[in-house]
């Protein structure tokens, strides 16, 4: 097990810069989750980790030592790649025993961390069999165990379960995530799905254009974004974001809402001023379809446009006066497409976001 | 009621009467008879006695191996097919291994110049072998390889056209089986040898054969190199027979066709490779 810590880590390929000076520390044994779009130097920034990027600025250091010139080898991490990396013409043994190629155990030992190591990932039976014959999760499954057997001090995954399908994935999330709980070898894991940064990270790191937008715990980040993009992009479906106004009269300010002419109470110590624009951000489960409450005052009344029936609850998507939202709609209760609706949210489940530097304000 | 489910065109047309397909059929039916007769000459002709070597007849009167036992039983025949043998397995082992190093280094690793030597490489298949000989046989005259082995081979120890395929076919093998190997903590060598090599057979076997076949009927330059009978390659050889004396055909094409053993050989050996080596070759362009 080992800390990496980041410290104004940069990549520039040629002159244009792709990851601009990040700072991260991972702790020993911590689940890490990189999340962004394509582009964001997620991916990037673990290559770097792993010494398959050189390092144009800063430095990467694993259990205190600076790394930036140590071969891949030499740092003793294993990576598990997006599309499984595992030699077609090896079976299933020698790929696992492949991490193992340039070990001075001996044969015997090998062997036996080999078995070991199948055993814990359910590949005793398939030990003979060429990547060919095997399921996308069987693949999977073996490049972790390729990268498992010889002990590493981290795991660094890319994207491992984006080739799976739905079903999969959701299975292999637990796999991996009982895998950690039972090693308790720190891991960085990089993907592009919010899902399943939820799901498996201690930590995630939201990355935009090459910069860190936030760290935190995944209830952290659902709970208390501090911009746009981290509110959009933590949390299934995205959260809906409603533009309003700031009105000051008297001291006492409000966000009207353009769509509904809503008027919604600021909190004092939010930083904006009269005039200003603004974006009243609600989560599609917080807003509900059903017959407003008495005192509440997010109630607003839309037109449905499309359901998508879940199950136990319905998707609704509406036209809240020109603005697409999602709303949710409980147990059997769908309504039509061409209804109309009133949506209600609590209070304390709004956002304020400031509509030009997109940074969160304020909870209402 | 459940909808009708018609047959798609491709279906319906199977056993339709297809002028396209009548005329491929033909054009195909004839290259293979222009390509086979020639071969079918030639056994033919291995069978038949002297004199019954210009009367074109397809089967002979009276066929008989004799022709070929009087090949083996000559020493320099078994000598010179030898010769062929050794040049052409060596200079096939020294392609595989050298174009695909070379190959590999220009698709897999970036480095200063790498496209300049590229391009470098390529040109030289613009030059005619013709032009080449001159320059080849000085220098094998200055290092003293005339009438050598290793001057019949040096020429062709590394191709152009080996390292263009091998770089092109290095450059579909995914960059995460290599990086997995360097995490894994293998050498460049090792990651070449144990990972990159297998996951290119089809391209090696392809260029395998195309050298090994080169090399076997490779007549032009083992006919200047040579001197001593000893030394001739088969093709060289064979060639003798026909301004020693009298042109002894029956004999040339005996020798003729002993020599395609070791071709058909390999191509049997490594068909299957091929087809999808000629296939991936022309799919990368």
């Amino acid at each position: 097990m080992a800390t990496i810590a980041l410290d104004g880590l940069v990549k520039r390929y040629g002159k244009t810069p792709v990851v601009h000076g990040i700072d991260l520390h991972v702790k020993d044994g911590e689940f890490v989750v990189l999340v962004g779009p394509s582009g964001c130097g997620k991916s990037t920034t673990l290559r770097m980790i792993a010494g398959l990027e050189d390092i144009s600025g800063g430095t990467v250091s694993i259990d205190g030592h600076v790394v930036n010139e140590f071969e891949p080898k030499d740092r003793n991490i294993a990576m598990v790649f997006q599309n499984y990396a595992i030699y077609p013409h090896m079976s299933v043994g020698q790929n696992i025993g492949f991490g193992l190629y340039t070990s001075k155990l001996s044969e015997t030992d090998k062997k036996k961390r080999i078995a070991e190591t199948a055993q814990m990932l359910g590949l005793e039976a398939l030990l003979d069999r060429r990547p060919a014959q095997l399921s996308g999760g069987q693949r999977q499954r073996v490049a972790i165990g390729r990268a498992m057997v010889r002990n590493p001090v981290a795991f660094l995954f890319d994207e491992p379960l984006s080739n799976l399908d739905a079903q999969l994935r959701a299975q292999m999330r637990i796999e991996i995530k009982k895998l950690h709980q039972r090693l308790g070898t720190t891991i960085v894991f990089v993907t592009h799905d919010q899902v399943e940064a939820m799901t498996m990270a201690d930590r995630i790191v939201v990355m935009r254009d090459g910069h860190i937008l936030q760290v935190g715990t995944p209830m952290e980040l659902y709970d208390n974004p501090t911009d746009i993009f981290t509110a959009r992009f933590i949390g299934s479906p995205t959260m809906n974001l409603l533009p309003a106004t700031i009105r000051d009269e008297g001291g006492a300010r409000t966000a009207i809402l353009k769509s509904g002419r809503l008027s919604l109470p600021v909190p004092a110590d939010a930083a904006v001023s009269h005039g200003a624009d603004v974006l009243v951000g609600v989560r599609p489960h917080d807003l509900v379809v059903d017959e407003a409450e008495a005192g509440q005052t997010f109630v607003l009344t839309g037109e449905v446009s499309v359901v998508e029936p879940l199950g136990a609850e319905t998707l609704v998507h509406l036209d809240l006066g020109g603005t697409p939202a999602i709303a949710t709609a409980p147990g059997r209760a769908i309504p039509r497409a061409g209804d109309s609706v009133t949506v209600r949210a609590p209070a304390g489940s709004l956002y304020l976001f400031d509509a030009k530097t997109e940074r969160a304000l304020c909870r209402m | 009621m459940a909808p009708q489910i018609t047959l798609s065109g491709r279906s319906m047309a199977r056993g339709a009467f297809r002028p396209g397909r009548i005329v491929a059929w033909t054009l195909l039916l004839i290259g293979g008879l222009v390509m086979v007769t020639p071969l079918l000459f030639m056994l033919s002709t291995s069978l038949k006695d002297a004199s019954q070597v210009y009367d074109l007849k397809l089967i002979p009167e009276s066929p008989s191996f004799d022709n070929y036992w009087t090949v083996l039983s000559d020493g320099r025949f078994l000598r010179w097919f030898i010769n062929s043998l050794v040049i052409a397995v060596t200079v096939t082992l020294s392609n595989v291994f050298f174009d695909s190093l070379v190959g590999y280094t220009l698709a897999k690793f970036q480095f200063r110049g790498r496209y300049v030597i590229f391009i470098a490489i390529l040109s030289t298949l613009m030059i005619p072998t013709e032009m080449l000989v001159i320059p080849w046989y000085l220098m094998a005259s200055t290092f003293g390889w005339v009438d050598t082995y290793w001057g019949i081979m040096f020429p062709g120890m590394m191709t152009a056209f080996g390292t263009f395929l091998m770089k092109q076919f290095f450059e579909t093998v995914p960059d995460e089986f290599l990086e997995a190997a360097r995490v894994d903590g293998l050498n460049e060598f090792t990651i070449w040898w144990r990972v990159a090599m297998p996951l290119v057979t089809p391209a090696l076997s392809a260029l395998a054969i195309f050298t090994f076949l080169g090399n076997w009927t490779a007549f032009f330059w083992p006919l200047i190199v040579t001197n001593s009978r000893e030394l001739y390659t088969l093709p060289v050889g064979l060639s003798s027979f026909a301004v020693e004396q009298a042109i002894q055909w029956e004999m040339i094409m005996t020798g003729a066709s002993l020599a395609t053993i070791p071709t058909l050989i390999v191509f049997l050996l490594l068909q299957r490779y091929i087809v999808r080596g000629v296939m991936l070759a022309g799919l990368k362009g």
